[in-house]
This record gives structure tokens, C-alpha cells and sequence, in this order.
């Protein structure tokens, strides 16, 4: 037991110590493809997106605060991106051991509440989350699509401000789309937000 | 109003939960230079924050009569601070430590000035002493937080 608490303190000394977590996706990678079940039975890849110019993946849930404040934000943001060329696929990585509100059926509940107009995807194994690295819910990947080659653009948060919607001045991943969609380089890659963690199996 | 009214009042208004900017909380982390400040980032919302939070409270009373501060940083919307997050606290009886409410509405420009290595996802705690510090992003038993508390506080004396 002892030695296993030394562990984790070399554990957070080194986190502490290196900056950024070593795993997950960077901006410019390639993004990990994936083959996930959406509420209404069917499996989602980018297969289906082959004409898009790319996608925005938005790991979230139904139970968590921070991703129910965003949920108004994340279905407007899903036609402004689609317009754009970019549809939004929500990815829903929690064990819904942990949280029963997260589970398969409470999200086909859940959407249908809402109306969500994009698939809504369980990461059942939680490999996807794993591979993208996310950390939390809401988390954001946007990538593109350039004839079938998948890579990460931009990584992080919808907007500059999760408890008021009226007093948001950054909408990151509109403004990534945006440009991206235009062809140019988004001018933020990278932002940081607070949300829930991301709830992992044991 | 009777003079004890008032003074009570007075009190009652003083010993409330106060909002902190982020330059705020770092100073004070900055004064004391012989205290370990435990900086624990939280919500009300947070199933697993929530969860932890007594072994906080567990180690602010264990290490009271020493230079020892636990500090519950919550990151609840500054509007619900004293609907919210007071009410919890007292109910809670967290009395000994200090609870702030951030008041920081730029997440994406604030998590990296408090540790580059976070990613944003809370609970979240912070060990500071003088130049040492300590930061990791995860939930914390009472156990093992007495332990990495132990080990912070043997480290650099």
C-alpha cells in the first residue's frame, strides 16, 4: 500500500512537473478513427462524413452541469458548423456504471428532449475518449477532412464562457470552423475550459 | 435595530463566503511563505469533488494549531454564491477551511496561470509552500491525501 501511494506521487511530482499530459491527440495529428453506435441503432465513421470538410467532436453527457449549460449552445452550434461544412457529433465516453444518467437509453431520452438534429454516439470501451486524449465534458476536436486523410485542428472549448451564454466574446469552435472552412488556418488551436472529468471505469 | 442585532449582522456578513479574482488568490499564496496552503478547486455540481471534500475538511482540523491552510476554491457561477455555495458549506459544517468563490469568467486564460499541466477537469488540487508546489488532477481519499500531504510537508525541510 505504501509503495503504491509513493506511485502516485511520482505520478503527480511528474504531471507536476512536465507541463501537459502526454496523452491524446495534438493539433496537426492525425485523428483516430472510429466506428460508434448512435441512439438510433446505427454505427458512426467517418465513412459516413466523406464529403465533409471535416467534423466537430464534441465529447459530452447528459449528467453533467457544464455539458447541460452548453447543451442550448451545442445543438446552434451543430447548424452553424454543418452550414459550414462541418456537421457536430456528440460522443457521450462516461461508464454509465458510475453514472446511471449517462447510460444508452437515458441518452436516446435525452435527445429526443432536446431534439439533438446530430448523432449522439456511445464510446462504450472509452477508447475513442483515450486515443483524443479528452479530458472532460464538454471537450471539443475539430478535424478535417482532406480526401479521407483525418486530422486534429483545434482542441478545447466551445466558448470563453460557460455560466452566460449573453456574455460570451470568443466562440472558438465556430471561429476554428470558420476559417478552417475558408480554408485558412484557425487563429486559436488550443483552449483550455473547466468541465467535469470524464467519468473512466474501473 | 438593537445594537446586538447589528452586531451580529455584522458578523454574519463577515463570515460569508468571499469572491476572488485569481490575482487575489495568489497573492495570499504568495504571503505566507512558512504555510502549506492546500488549494482544493471545486464545485457544487461535482459529484466527485463534493465526494472529497472531507478529507479537506479532515486535514484542515488534523493540522489546525500548525501553518496549515486548506483553501476550497469553488468554481461555481459567482451568482450562485450565497444561494449555493454558502448554504452547502455551513450545512457541511466545512468551518475551518477558507472558501472562496472564483470570480474568473475566461477559463481558457486563467487554468494555465494556476498549473500548466491542468486540463481543466476538476476536483483539482493544489500543495504550495513558499517555492514548492504540488499539483495534481484527480480524486482524493482521506488516506491518500494524508499521505501526499505528509509527503509534501517532509519534502524541502
Amino acid at each position: 500500500m505504501k509503495y503504491l501511494l509513493m506511485m502516485m506521487f511520482a505520478v503527480v511530482s511528474l504531471v507536476a512537473q512536465q507541463g501537459a499530459p502526454s496523452s491524446g491527440v495534438a493539433v496537426g495529428d492525425p485523428a483516430p478513427s472510429f466506428r460508434l453506435k448512435n441512439i438510433d441503432g446505427k454505427y458512426v465513421s467517418f465513412d459516413d462524413y466523406r464529403s465533409s470538410k471535416g467534423l466537430v467532436l464534441v465529447f459530452t453527457c447528459n449528467h453533467c452541469p457544464y455539458s447541460v449549460k452548453y447543451e442550448d449552445r451545442i445543438i446552434a452550434l451543430a447548424n452553424e458548423t454543418a452550414k459550414l461544412g462541418f456537421p457536430l457529433v456528440a460522443i457521450n465516453p462516461n461508464d454509465p456504471v458510475k453514472v446511471p444518467e449517462d447510460s444508452y437509453d437515458n441518452m436516446k431520452v435525452r435527445a429526443k428532449e432536446k431534439g439533438f438534429t446530430f448523432p449522439y454516439i456511445v464510446d462504450e470501451t472509452q477508447e475513442v475518449a483515450k486515443q483524443y486524449g479528452a479530458k472532460r465534458t464538454p471537450h471539443v476536436f475539430v478535424v478535417t477532412n482532406s480526401s479521407g486523410s483525418w486530422k486534429v485542428a483545434y482542441i478545447g472549448a466551445i466558448d470563453d464562457n460557460a455560466n452566460d451564454a449573453d456574455k460570451v466574446e470568443s466562440r472558438f469552435v465556430l471561429d476554428a470552423v470558420k476559417s478552417l472552412a475558408s480554408g485558412a488556418a484557425p487563429a486559436v488551436t488550443q483552449t483550455k475550459a473547466i468541465g467535469c472529468t470524464i467519468k473512466w471505469k474501473e | 435595530m438593537s445594537v446586538i442585532g447589528s452586531l451580529s449582522l455584522i458578523l454574519l456578513l463577515w463570515s460569508g463566503v468571499e469572491e476572488v479574482r485569481l490575482d487575489q488568490l495568489q497573492q495570499r499564496l504568495a504571503t505566507g511563505k512558512d504555510t502549506t496552503f492546500v488549494v482544493n478547486f471545486w464545485a457544487t455540481w461535482c459529484k466527485p469533488c463534493v465526494e472529497e471534500l472531507p478529507a479537506f475538511d479532515k486535514l484542515s482540523r488534523r493540522y489546525k494549531d500548525e501553518p496549515v491552510k486548506v483553501i476550497l476554491v469553488s468554481l461555481d457561477n459567482p451568482a450562485e454564491r450565497q444561494t449555493k455555495v454558502e448554504p452547502f458549506l455551513k450545512r457541511r459544517g466545512y468551518e475551518l477551511c477558507d472558501a472562496v468563490v472564483l470570480n474568473e469568467p475566461k477559463p481558457h486564460l486563467w487554468i494555465d496561470r494556476v498549473d500548466q499541466s491542468w486540463s481543466g477537469s476538476i476536483p483539482a488540487t493544489l500543495f504550495i509552500r513558499g517555492e514548492r508546489r504540488l499539483f495534481g488532477e484527480f480524486q482524493f481519499s482521506p488516506e491518500l491525501l494524508e499521505s501526499i500531504f505528509s509527503t509534501f510537508q517532509a519534502e524541502g525541510k
